[in-house]
């Protein structure tokens, strides 16, 4: 990186504010030519903003971006891509039904006759897969490619727009790590032709894996810029949160009592008839963490969804205590929570809160026809927000405001309420999916603690996690699904992350080599 | 440029008269057009919806309606339903209305008649609600589909039973016999002339009374009472009321028979208390007006109060406009109510742009002045 | 026809002539039904008639189209209350509002068309729709060769059905075996102003045979018209003269002369002899009759005009007896 040449991109006291929030404060920051830069920080603490800003989905209040030292005003994404910036969206921007090319050409047709640019796309398509290894099959049709082969769509449409500079958003949270290995082989390949690639993550190993720079983010400023040859995984991960964490959870060894739950040849089908599930067998025992280790869409949402009583299982029972739930008898979440289950959903968003309701009221959701929240026939909204108050004293809530939107809230805040309220009912068996998805480190460490907590007051836990280092530091027994099936289980002592890892991608069983 | 939120004051006083006097800027052009002096149109308007007290009664009257029919759509809505059949729920919970009316007049004293009457009203019009809740709940038949279907199948039974069952005999025209008096509900002019108050003539009832304990009642309901919550979860995010136990099917049927009783009330109203008999079209279209009442009443049973007040004012001074200026047709007068809901419902934002520049660019000027001055 | 009909509605007064010549100052006020006043039909009648009377005297009538049922007692009231008089009420559905009001005023005129309300101060005007129809009907089954003829109503009321039973009594007494087909366009009051379902269920009574379509549907009815005109069969008018529209395809109009009785009433008002009671307007007074003019000369042979001259002598004369079917609201005859 010789020091004549300008940044590829330079952003200078760049700030931003949404209502009394400040999403950014005077961000300033450099990125050089042909790296690899990561910003890591905490959820909410300003990354997306200002990525937004930088591929024109906002507008910042102040301050001044240049690109390749000019200065540029970036109000949409056409002005960011007429700048050479390119943006892949954590969510997958493309259309299921469409070709890889067709979603490749949409939006940058050459012209109103849709053929000429096709012929030209696959050719384009084809120099990019030998530059850069990044191979798809043009025609397949988009629904039909694996989640990895799809982001590898994205980042092809972003390099057929002519970006010489890619923003990629949380890029492996949909990857295995397999996967996440092969990614960042294209990401160097693209750098090795000269690209700029800039990394939004909260995953510490992957800045250490793959970056050349890294900027840490909190409270909407930059506090730290560090080569990345030159700094630890500690480092980072106290510059982030502003103070030393633990990585790994002191727990005591498990007193596993007696199953209170148990699952026998559970299947599911969909409308379709498509296997969702298939033969689950499991047994969920008072006072241990059973994890579930799982590339997404492998049946642990559905698993979670049947054993929560969300959904009834097309073959095998379920038994809790003397109730067997069954195709013919099946139970809803409301009579699993009278049978002393409490579930931490998965999509927090879709399931477990409601984005418009009070604090207080999200409080309640699933507990509102009982008391003292509710009497006769009127909701008590005094008891509704004491005990909403108490939940956020107890989990440390932020804002400790029981009237606020509960969409206002931080994912990390509005995940600690959901667990806070379904732990403070003293639940026999405890269902977690992804117990801190989009959820920052000092909040990760309190919520694993507090699960830790209910174990050890005899409460049977199963917790769904994509994060292996998650499952890992939790479970006392790890059991990794496939294709809807539980396809091994290892104690959480012995397990190590390629293992889980060959598991997950069901190309490695226990006992094969 | 920041964008500071304006101050409250700005956001639900100014800019909603701001928008209404918009509003009157465009009419006054159109009026202008038919060669009509815009102001004094505007002050026939404002004279003839509020300006005496039989105009008063009018507007008030019409209100009523709106205040039902805007209540169902709102509290549908907040069950993420979209209840289209609110003109259908008003006429069967009229018939019902008019059924109870015409069969116990002679048999019961007034006042277990009238409440025996209102209960029909909401009994039929949750009845007429009740089969596409169903239908949307069990079978998946779209409700929006299925409510503006029955509106058409509620049309269709009314002249039916008019025109053949309940006609008056002898009658030239598809009405009942006249109901007795014992089931006419006290006219507001009637009460005040027993306190002594003289007032004009108008079919402004006791319906209004029960149109503000409706309000109420929904608002407790939504609000303040489990079912109401299980209600509005299931309108924001379905997967959530599933999750929390919530019964969707039975919730959808409930939500839509509370929405169509609301409806139906609006029979209470025109039967029981304007034309004291069994007519048709009696409806006319207050069921769809709704849904613009509760878009512009955000839902809330507050804003459909003031947008029901609005709308009443719309009806009443426009039908005055045209009474008093020929030249300005009734489908003028529709124009007209358009434009003024059109700018202060649907453009309601239209000008906050504006106004959040304006009072950046104020601010900054009082930040540099306060600074100069601190400098000084 | 004009004559005619001048001279039989002229029975409804003393003397006009006389009226006339002590012109008396009077505010005349029109309240019209909800169609509007420019239906092509009923209302529009009226206001031909309105229109006539402004012309031919120079004086303002106030007028006003409501836009639901309510507004009938007000306008009503609003216009008493301004000290109009006359009021003149167009359609059944105002004779609830006319009644109440015509109380509250007994100074004032009322005259209300199609519905009847017996006080000293209302004069109600009423049409034997049925012999009208009676005389189209004789005239549909002599012009059909199919011997299937078809009717359109607008919305399915008892004054429509009225329309019909006399229309069909008409075809079966001109020809027993002839097949009657009949649909009414809807429920609501959309129901006379849909040309479009018009049209289609002309098309739909086409298909099934018939050659001839009378409607008495109002502006519905220009979609059975035009629909008739594309088929090249046979459409019959109401109300208004509708020859006019196609020539050629339209048979004839059973016309019902409201235009007259809205001229007459202000007329009869400013010479001072209007007079109150019930008025009711057949063949024989020519308030309603059939049409005959250039539009249609070719269409009607004479053997087919002296039928329907010599059934509409019987009904004058008492030897046919139209049946009405709002004496007992049932179609038996």
């Amino acid at each position: 990186m010789p020091e004549t040449s300008p940044p590829a991109i330079e952003l200078r006291s760049i700030d931003k504010s949404f209502g009394a929030v400040r999403a950014n404060r005077d961000v300033s920051l450099q990125v050089a030519r042909g790296s690899i830069t990561g910003i890591i920080g905490e959820n909410g603490a300003g990354k997306s903003t200002l990525m937004s800003i930088l591929y024109g989905l906002y507008e910042a209040d102040s301050g001044e971006i240049y690109v390749d030292g000019r200065r540029v005003r970036i109000r949409s994404p056409r002005d960011a891509i007429a700048s050479g910036i390119g943006m892949v969206h954590q969510h997958f921007m493309l259309i299921d039904t469409f070709t890889v090319l067709e979603n490749v050409v949409l939006g940058a047709e050459a012209g109103p006759v849709l053929r000429p640019s096709l012929a030209a796309a696959r050719r384009e398509l084809d120099r990019l897969g030998r530059d850069y290894g990044l191979r798809v099959d043009p025609d397949a049709i988009v629904g039909t490619l694996p989640v990895s082969e799809q982001q590898r769509v994205e980042i092809l449409k972003v390099l057929y727009r002519g970006a010489r500079i890619l923003i990629l958003d949380e890029p492996s949270a949909v990857l295995t790590p397999q996967e996440t290995e092969q990614l960042f082989r294209i990401l160097q390949a693209l750098r090795a032709r000269g690209a700029t690639v800039i990394l939004i993550t909260h995953k510490l190993r992957e800045i250490m894996a793959v970056t050349d720079m890294v900027h840490v983010m909190r409270h909407g400023q930059v506090v730290a810029e560090r080569r990345t040859a030159e700094t630890s995984s500690a480092e980072l991960a106290e510059l982030m949160v502003g103070r030393k964490v633990r990585l790994a959870l002191d727990k005591t060894a498990p007193q596993a009592g007696t199953p209170v739950l148990r699952a026998r040849s559970i299947g599911l089908r969909d409308s379709r008839g498509v296997r969702l599930l298939d033969g689950i067998d499991l047994d969920l025992r008072a006072g241990e963490i059973v994890g579930i280790a799982g590339v997404s869409g492998n049946g642990q949402s559905e698993l979670l969804e049947v054993l929560a009583g969300i959904r009834a299982p097309s073959d095998g029972s379920l038994a809790i205590g003397e109730r067997v739930i069954d195709a013919a008898h099946p139970a809803d979440p409301a009579e699993m929570r009278a049978l002393g289950l409490a579930h931490v959903p998965e999509d927090r968003h879709r399931y477990a809160m409601v984005a418009p309701f009070a604090a207080n009221e999200t409080a309640i959701l699933g507990y509102h026809n009982e008391a003292p929240f509710s009497g006769t026939c009127l909701l008590h909204h005094r008891a509704m927000v004491g005990h909403c108050a108490e939940l956020m004293d107890g989990y440390d809530v932020r804002p400790r405001q029981p009237a606020l939107r509960s969409s206002s809230f931080s994912g990390g805040n509005q995940q600690k309420l959901i667990l806070a309220r379904e732990i403070a009912t003293r639940p026999r068996i405890l269902l977690v999916g992804q117990p801190t998805r989009g959820v920052d480190i000092g909040a990760i460490e309190f919520i694993h603690r507090q699960l830790v907590a209910a174990r050890d007051a005899g409460c049977a836990i199963l917790v769904v996690s994509v994060e292996l280092d998650e499952v890992m530091a939790l479970a006392d027994r790890i059991l990794v699904m496939f294709g809807g099936r539980i396809v091994g289980e290892v104690a959480g002592d012995a397990a190590d992350e390629r293992t889980l890892g060959l598991m997950m991608a069901n190309v490695w069983k226990p006992g094969e080599t | 440029m920041s964008r500071q939120p304006l101050p409250p004051w700005v956001d639900i006083g100014l800019i909603p008269i701001v928008n209404v006097l918009l509003a009157f800027v465009v009419v006054g052009l159109i009026v202008l057009a038919v060669g009509v002096n815009p102001f004094t149109a505007v002050r026939i308007m404002v004279t003839g919806a509020v300006g005496y007290p039989e105009a008063i009664g009018y507007t008030l009257y019409y209100t009523t309606n709106f205040i039902f029919t805007g209540l169902a759509v709102a509290l549908a809505f907040h069950a993420g339903l979209f209840n289209i059949g609110g003109e259908g729920q008003a006429y069967i919970g009229g018939l019902g209305v008019g059924l109870v009316l015409l069969a116990f007049d002679s048999s019961l004293p007034a006042l277990p008649l009238m409440a025996l009457a209102v209960l029909a009203a909401a009994v039929f019009g949750a009845a007429w609600a009740a089969v596409p809740a169903w239908l949307q709940a069990w079978r998946g038949s779209h409700i929006v589909i299925t409510t503006i279907m029955f509106n058409f199948i509620a049309a269709a039974v009314m002249v039916y039973l008019m025109v053949n069952v309940l006609i008056a005999p002898g009658s030239m025209s598809p009405e009942s016999r006249e109901i007795a008096a014992s089931g006419h509900l006290p006219f507001v002019h009637e009460l005040l002339a027993m306190a002594g108050i003289t007032m004009g003539q108008s079919p402004l009832n006791l319906s209004i009374v029960w149109a503000a304990l409706c309000c109420v009642f929904v608002w407790v309901f939504l609000w303040h009472t489990p079912w109401g919550f299980e209600l509005r979860t299931m309108g924001h995010n379905p997967s959530a009321a599933i999750y929390a136990g919530v019964d969707i099917r039975r919730m959808t049927v409930l939500a839509m028979c509370l929405s169509g009783a609301l409806a139906g009330f609006v029979g209470v109203n025109e039967i029981m208390g304007v034309h004291h008999r069994l007519i048709l079209n009696f409806t006319a279209g207050y069921g769809f007006a709704g849904i613009a009442v509760a878009l512009m009443g955000r839902n809330h049973p507050v804003g459909i109060v003031l947008a029901s007040l609005l709308f009443g004012m719309l009806q009443q001074g426009g039908a005055e406009l045209s009474f008093e200026i020929p030249a300005i047709t009734r489908e003028m007068v529709v124009v007209i109510q358009g434009l003024i809901i059109l700018f202060c419902g649907a453009l309601a934002n239209l000008t906050k742009p504006a106004f959040e520049r304006l009072f950046a660019v104020l601010r900054t000027r009082s930040t540099r002045a306060q600074a100069s001055a601190a400098e000084a | 026809m004009k004559t005619l009909t001048r001279s039989g509605l002229c029975g409804i007064a003393a003397a006009c002539i006389a009226g006339i010549a002590q012109a008396a100052d009077i505010k005349p006020a029109v309240v019209f039904d909800m169609g509007g006043k420019f239906d092509k039909s009923f209302n529009e009648g009226v206001n031909n008639g309105v229109e006539r009377f402004k012309a031919e005297t120079r004086m303002t009538v106030a007028e006003f189209e409501v836009t639901n049922e309510t507004q009938f007692e007000q306008a009503h009231r609003r216009f008493a209350q301004r000290g109009q008089d006359p009021i003149l009420g167009v359609g059944f559905t105002q004779a609830n509002a006319v009644e109440k009001v015509a109380k509250e005023f007994p100074k004032i005129r009322f005259t209300v068309i199609d519905g009847v309300v017996k006080l000293p101060n209302v004069q109600s005007v009423l049409f034997k729709e049925h012999e009208g129809s009676f005389l189209v009907g004789v005239l549909a089954a002599l012009a059909s060769r199919s011997g299937k003829v078809g009717f359109v109503g607008g919305m399915d009321i008892p004054l429509i059905r009225r329309f019909a039973c006399g229309y069909e009594q008409g075809v079966k007494y001109a020809n027993p075996k002839a097949e009657l087909l009949q649909n009414m366009t809807g429920t609501t009051p959309a129901a006379w102003n849909d040309p479009g379902r018009g049209a289609e269920l002309a098309k739909g009574q086409f298909e099934r045979g018939a050659d001839v379509i009378y409607a008495a549907a109002g502006a519905t009815g220009i979609g059975v018209y035009q629909a008739a005109k594309d088929r090249g069969k046979l459409a019959i008018g109401v109300d208004s003269n509708q020859n006019h529209l196609h020539p050629g395809t339209m048979l004839t109009s059973m016309v019902k002369r409201v235009d007259v009785v809205a001229y007459d009433t202000f007329k009869l008002a400013m010479g001072g002899t209007w007079t109150p009671g019930v008025t009711v307007l057949g063949l024989k007074d020519g308030g309603v009759d059939w049409a005959l003019d250039k539009n249609n000369a070719a269409l009607v042979t004479p053997e087919m005009k002296a039928r329907v001259e010599a059934a509409k002598a019987d009904i004058i004369a008492g030897k046919i007896t139209v049946h009405d079917y709002m004496s007992n609201n049932a179609c038996a005859y």
